[in-house]
């Protein structure tokens, strides 16, 4: 097993210790079964609405009346409920003072914050994966094209990603894991409303660069099953950034 | 470019002749500042510490103590000055640094969601130790520091003296030729803090070992050297013994009489030798103070007995480095100048 392995089985062991995996992971099933089901039942009174005024069988298409709208109200919990899984990844290791054994350990900064990174990632894909059975169930009773889901599924794992690093990079500012959540939650709201700025500038090349720096159509554009490699470089690069904003206050933290 | 390589592969082939390595000192620390903005904490700090030497590290809170340890584990970088662990330079090669240093920071760096094999597991494949090689050090390990009742709970669990000796049992995980231990014995019970002195004297010889407290004993029992920082900056450095035989002015005795007469401190005074008497702390108790390298209290003890005042106690008060760290910490002026580090 190598350090950044010991890191990440570490970091899973230190997860379901904690209370905050099963909370978060219940909160967030709960609302993606929650909000599937109220799609689920809107559809449903939409086609007995087409049934009554066409008569015979309404086609209705649950590509665009349950997941679009499922995947667009995911963002929302996301931003809320990421940044508690990661607020404890640097902040205990501050306030526990285990962060100096760390880094006093022969194991690099970027293997450090590695590890805490994929482990996170990992119980975020572990979530995404129960929210798969929605899909699935949905698959015996109806018919839907599978693509566009499977595109709004990346969308979830890069956002969720890059929400994730965000979150990681608060943590490594302050040594209270609620300020940490709270900083996350603050920079994603912010990054979120420069979307809405992006839009007051219309349609000129200064509103797209604007728009361009918030996820918002980027994460739109792959639910709506349109994978174009911008969106794609835009979250590997926004990933990229973070990780290494969070190396950079991992690295300076020593300095205090 | 090519005669730049040549040049150095020439100096470390040279250097790799002309020193020798048993000289070398495993910790060579050479005038190291440490500066946080206006504040100085640690100021040309310059001492060495021999292969199988174990050094205590005397301060009061704030002295520097912990700042110069965190610079030779490569936490933080120092301002100026250079640091070098066996052989290799704290700043530029960090990596080869941390392997070769077991610490123990002034908190026990324990996970308490971790059991306290998980933990000196994820500890030993940090340092990159698997399979056989890491079950048998944990196992030396949890034997060493007596561990063994306590393996499979929860370190949170655990008291304040068991983590302490977690900790301890990850400094110690991969055998390391250079120990840090920042306060080893805080938290301890007596008999636990006996142990690991001993423990602690028992890596002498084969470990370089650093270690910083304030409980003054433990620097005599354990320590070969101490070295004295105060304010940032290095006071004293010598053996225990000749630290408190440098500061000695004058041996002191003390007696508690059971029904001493009331000018029972001029006839003390009158047996020869004896340079002063006055009253000590309790009633009853008395200070003697004679000429330095006589021993008199056989004499004194014979004459209180003829005189048949209830002899309770009688001790000498040697001067403890108790006394002497007091004195070099408190008052720094007319003290003698900083020892420069034996190198």
């Amino acid at each position: 097993m190598t350090p950044v392995q010991a890191v990440i089985a570490k970091e899973l062991r230190g997860y379901f210790v904690s209370p905050i995996v099963y909370v978060v992971g219940a909160v967030f099933l709960l609302i993606f079964g929650l909000l599937s089901y109220l799609y689920v039942v809107f559809a449903g009174a939409q086609a007995i609405q087409l049934m009554q005024m066409q008569g015979g069988m309404a086609q209705i298409n649950l590509n665009d009346l349950v997941f679009r709208n499922l995947f667009a109200s995911m963002r929302f919990v996301l931003l809320i409920i990421l940044p508690i899984l990661t607020m404890r990844l640097f902040a205990e290791e501050r306030k526990l003072r285990t962060f100096e054994f760390l880094m006093t350990s022969p194991i690099g900064i970027n293997e450090i914050v590695a590890g805490k990174f994929v482990s996170a990632f990992l119980i975020y894909l572990g979530l995404l994966g129960i929210t798969g059975l929605v899909p699935s169930v949905l698959m015996l009773f109806s018919d839907f094209d599978w693509g566009p889901v499977l595109t709004g599924y990346l969308a979830m794992a890069l956002l969720g990603a890059l929400f994730l690093a965000v979150g990681l990079f608060a943590s490594a500012l302050t040594e209270n894991q609620i300020v940490a959540a709270f900083v996350g939650f603050g920079i994603l709201l912010t990054v979120w409303l420069v979307a809405g700025l992006g839009a007051l500038f219309g349609d000129t090349a200064m509103g797209h660069m604007v728009s361009y720096i918030s996820f918002m159509e980027h994460y739109d554009r792959l639910v709506n099953g349109l994978i174009d490699t911008s969106d794609l470089v835009y979250f590997a690069s926004g990933l990229a950034l973070m990780l290494f904003l969070t190396h950079q206050v991992v690295d300076s933290a020593r300095w205090k | 470019m090519v005669a730049r390589g040549l040049s150095e592969t020439a100096i470390a082939i040279a250097s790799s002749i002309l020193v020798r390595p048993d000289i070398t000192p495993m910790i060579d620390v050479q005038h190291i500042t440490k500066r946080y903005g206006h504040h100085t904490a640690i100021d040309r700090v310059t001492f060495s510490v021999a292969k199988g030497e174990v050094l205590a590290f005397l301060g009061p809170n704030g002295a520097g103590k912990t700042t110069t340890m965190r610079i030779l584990t490569c936490f933080m970088p120092a301002t100026e000055g250079t640091a070098r662990v066996a052989g290799f330079d704290c700043a530029a090669q960090p990596m080869e640094v941390k392997r070769r240093i077991g610490y123990l920071p002034e908190t026990p760096p324990v996970y308490q969601e971790l059991t306290v094999t998980e933990y000196l597991t994820f500890v030993g494949r940090l340092r990159g130790m698997t399979g056989p090689n890491l079950t048998s050090a944990m196992d030396q390990s949890i034997g060493r520091l007596e561990l063994g009742s306590v393996r499979h709970r929860l370190i949170g669990n655990l008291s304040r003296g068991y983590r302490q000796r977690v900790g301890l049992a990850q400094a110690l995980l991969h055998d390391p030729p250079v120990l840090i231990l920042d306060e080893p014995t805080v938290g301890l019970d007596p008999k636990q803090i006996i142990e690991i002195r001993e423990l602690i004297k028992s890596l002498a010889g084969s470990h370089s070992v650093i270690l910083s407290t304030h409980i003054l004993p433990e620097a005599t029992a354990v320590c070969q050297r101490v070295v004295i920082i105060s304010g940032g900056r290095i006071v004293a450095e010598d053996t225990p013994e000749q630290l408190s035989a440098r500061l000695r002015q004058s041996e002191k005795i003390s007696v508690t009489l059971k029904s001493p007469p009331p000018d029972c401190e001029t006839k003390l005074r009158a047996i020869p030798g004896i340079l002063n008497v006055f009253q000590g702390p309790s009633n009853g108790t008395f200070i003697i103070e004679c000429a330095l390298g006589r021993d008199l209290r056989d004499d004194i003890a014979r004459y209180i007995v003829a005189n048949q005042w209830g002899l309770l106690e009688l001790r000498t008060i040697s001067m403890t480095l108790e006394d002497v760290f007091l004195r070099l910490t408190r008052h720094e002026e007319g003290l003698p100048q900083p020892v420069e580090a034996a190198s």
